[in-house]
């Protein structure tokens, strides 16, 4: 396609689109149309739709994940092509997927993203710790100090009320084993961005803490995407990111508009608690 | 070759979307690596399951970074990704490449290893999933004739990138693209032999819209910015509002510091109260316009949750000029890492030492004053520590407004 109209010249985006660029706008036409007849170069992308999610390594890949990047992807985006296409939405949306949650695609300030995560506390293969781990490295490893040496197994024991399955120790000692299939699923995250257009930059929040894995197309984590974009779309203003229109209408009003279960994992017990418990009575019903 | 069912994977075919497994496949009939990844990935699908190993040590002679060890625990059932290796490639500033060149790589990647690639990683680089310990000096001896050279990885200095910058946007405030051209040279030595306490990721962005995501992504954040006004044009503001734009709903009302009026004939702008945020300039392209000096925000630390919870970077210098050769930009970034170096305990990245350490410490050490360009707001609480020169300093302040009879808080 590049040879063809481009003298052999291409790019890739931030987000990992393919960017063809011409020297004269007559040029455009014909390489619209000559992607579009290619059948698996779709055209879009910009201005204020959805454009390529960003993802990361999934099962194709890495040791870590608890569910597939790619094929997450591929479904969300055939559900979501026509916001590809077409710039209907009030804004840009970014999306991403990290499957697990070292988060390695910038998850964490997209307007939504998905997350894989593991919701079990990790078995230790004691016999093996001894040779294959330090055992300094895996207990400063653990954010929540959960765990300790246990001299009698020459080997560590992990308090299960202190434990919120990060993966941690698992990624620095390869005898500890945290992944389930039936219990890793997705949660999804919501209302970040990275520009400083008009309001900071701003984190994505949990919304929806647990969705089962499901491949090969994980029906229920496209729908609730699917779901959570056409609310935005119906009720945002014109210009908003997803997580300006929320802290417009204030997260209790988004919780009711997308008909989410509101669930304790969303009440942060971890490094932001005090900055995200309400300290006024000033809310909607 | 292996011939997998794949009913899973089959089903990720149909849509739309382009899909990675119709890619997949395509390579695996010509390279037996690709061929039993595709069987090793319906695996993981059936069984909802990873079976990837942790990384061992793998790498090339003279560089610690660059390449990602990998095997499988199944490497009976799925010999052809037994070592399934990630190489590297340092991306061109801004990803501009010919077809001659892609075609270059790929040839020499369908050579040693599966075939299959990522464009790109998040960090930046061209990613070559799959490779065998043996070949990864042939490879890289290949790849260094033909001018390529490998990424980060590992404790170094990360692959820096950039956002298009002057390849495209004429909102750039500098050269993103020299720059990080320019840096990746500088430090070659920390981008290849990791001997830092953990990875460190630079990212510039030409201004606020941040189009590399570079506040949430790189331990040195660099966005561009401007200090003169906003030069608008009248006469194209009203062109904006005969085709449709409503200039009071959509421009001066979301402006967040209310810096912006209309009265329908004119557009009025108190540029000493805009903080620079981009909105109205990225709606009202063609009649407003920054002006003035150009340089940089500098800002420090952000990262991925894992281990304490994400963090975007903080401003620690508000404006610095980008230009060749760069050199007080580079001095500051050696004297962040000296700081880095001795403070940080192993896998803590330097926005974690910030934390733990306390800002004050960190910017005493690379010489910046502090400016309330650096704060949110100021402290909550009144635990400050006070060092003897401190109160040295207030009280010879104190003592020289006896003197003069004149306050100076
Ligand atoms: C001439 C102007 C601009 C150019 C050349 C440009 C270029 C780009 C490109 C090529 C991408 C990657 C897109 C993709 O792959 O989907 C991107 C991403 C992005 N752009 Fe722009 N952009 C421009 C204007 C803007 C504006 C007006 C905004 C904000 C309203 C903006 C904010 C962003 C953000 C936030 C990202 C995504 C970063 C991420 O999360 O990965 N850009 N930009
Ligand atoms: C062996 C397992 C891993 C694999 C296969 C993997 C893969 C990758 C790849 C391919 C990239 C993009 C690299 C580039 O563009 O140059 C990346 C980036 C990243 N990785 Fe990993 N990674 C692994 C482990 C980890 C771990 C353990 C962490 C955190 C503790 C982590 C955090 C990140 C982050 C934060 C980024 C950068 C995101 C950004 O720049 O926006 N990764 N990873
Ligand atoms: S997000 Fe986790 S599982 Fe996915 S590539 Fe990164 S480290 Fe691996
Ligand atoms: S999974 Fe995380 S929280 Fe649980 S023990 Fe391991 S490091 Fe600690
Ligand atoms: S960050 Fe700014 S300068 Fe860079 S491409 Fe985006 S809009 Fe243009
Ligand atoms: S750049 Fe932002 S703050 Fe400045 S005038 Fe425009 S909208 Fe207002």
């Amino acid at each position: 396609m590049a040879d063809k109209h481009c003298d052999g010249y291409l790019r890739f985006t931030t987000r990992n689109n393919v960017e063809f660029m011409v020297d004269s706008a007559d040029k455009v036409q014909a390489l619209v149309d000559d992607c579009n007849a290619h059948g698996m170069m779709p055209v879009g992308g910009t201005g204020a739709g959805v454009t390529n999610i960003v993802h990361t390594q999934g099962w194709v890949h890495c040791h870590s994940a608890a569910t597939d990047a790619s094929g997450l992807v591929k479904s969300m985006m055939d559900e979501l092509m026509d916001y590809f296409t077409t710039k209907r939405l009030p804004s840009k949306l970014r999306l991403a997927v990290a499957c697990c949650v070292n988060m390695c695609g910038a998850v964490h300030c997209s307007d939504i993203a998905l997350v894989a995560v593991h919701t079990k506390v990790p078995t230790i293969a004691h016999d093996n710790f001894k040779n294959m781990c330090e055992l300094p490295t895996v207990i400063a490893s653990c954010p929540t100090r959960a765990i300790s040496p246990d001299p009698a197994k020459k080997s560590v024991k992990i308090n299960d009320a202190k434990c919120m399955y990060c993966g941690n120790c698992f990624t620095v000692c390869p005898p500890i084993s945290i992944k389930d299939p039936e219990r890793d699923g997705i949660a999804i995250v919501v209302g970040g961005k990275v520009g400083s257009l008009r309001s900071a930059p701003k984190f994505s929040k949990l919304v929806i803490p647990y969705i089962s894995n499901d491949p090969p197309r994980w029906p229920k984590v496209v729908a609730a995407v699917k779901h959570i974009v056409e609310v935005y779309a119906s009720h945002a203003r014109k210009h908003e990111r997803v997580g300006e229109w929320i802290e417009r209408i204030g997260w209790e009003r988004f919780f009711k508009l997308t008909d989410i279960n509101f669930t304790f994992q969303s009440i942060d017990d971890f490094t932001f608690m005090r900055d995200t418990l309400r300290t006024a009575s000033t809310f909607k019903w | 070759m292996k011939k997998y069912d794949t009913p899973m994977l089959d089903e990720l075919e149909k849509g739309p979307w382009p899909s990675f497994v119709t890619e997949m496949k395509k390579a695996g009939k010509k390279n037996e690596m690709a061929n039993d990844a595709v069987g090793h990935l319906e695996k993981c699908f059936t069984t909802k399951v990873g079976y990837w190993k942790h990384g061992g040590i793998v790498g090339v002679l003279g560089y610690g970074g660059g390449v990602i060890g990998r095997y499988t625990e199944l490497g009976e059932e799925f010999p052809g990704v037994k070592h399934f290796h990630t190489v590297r490639l340092n991306q061109p500033s801004g990803w501009f490449y010919t077809s001659k060149a892609l075609k270059e790589i790929c040839d020499i990647w369908d050579k040693y290893g599966s075939g299959l690639t990522n464009m790109h990683g998040s960090t930046g680089d061209l990613v070559l999933l799959g490779t065998t310990t043996d070949a990864l000096e042939p490879l890289f001896a290949e790849f260094s004739s033909r001018g390529w050279d490998l990424g980060g990885s590992g404790s170094d200095m990360r692959t820096p990138s950039c956002c298009i910058g002057p390849g495209r946007c004429e909102w750039t405030n500098y050269d993103t693209l020299d720059l990080i051209y320019n840096l990746t040279q500088e430090f070659q030595d920390e981008l290849h032999r990791p001997m830092f306490s953990y990875k460190f990721k630079i990212k510039a962005a030409g201004c606020a819209c941040d189009c590399v995501a570079s506040i949430a992504r790189a331990d040195l954040s660099i966005i561009g910015t401007w200090k003169g006004d906003i030069q608008i044009d009248q006469a194209e503001v009203k062109n904006y509002e005969k085709n449709g734009m409503d200039i009071n709903g959509e421009i001066v009302s979301m402006c967040p510091t209310q810096c912006m009026s209309y009265d329908g004939t004119a557009l009025t702008i108190d540029n000493s109260e805009c903080n620079r945020c981009m909105h109205c300039i990225t709606r009202m392209t063609k009649a407003l316009q920054p002006s003035g000096e150009r340089g940089a925000t500098l800002c420090i630390g952000s990262k991925a949750p894992i281990v304490v919870g994400s963090l975007l970077s903080w401003v620690i210098v508000p404006f610095i000029k980008l230009e060749p050769p760069y050199t007080e930009l580079k001095d500051l970034i050696r004297k962040i890492w000296d700081w880095w170096d001795d403070n940080a305990k192993p896998r803590e990245r330097i926005g974690e030492v910030i934390e733990m350490k306390g800002m004050r410490s960190f910017l005493e050490a690379i010489g910046v004053e502090p400016q309330p360009q650096q704060i949110k707001e100021p402290r909550k609480d009144p635990f400050m520590f006070y060092t003897e020169e401190d109160i040295a300093k207030f009280k010879a302040n104190e003592e020289e407004e006896k003197k003069t009879g004149k306050y100076n808080f």
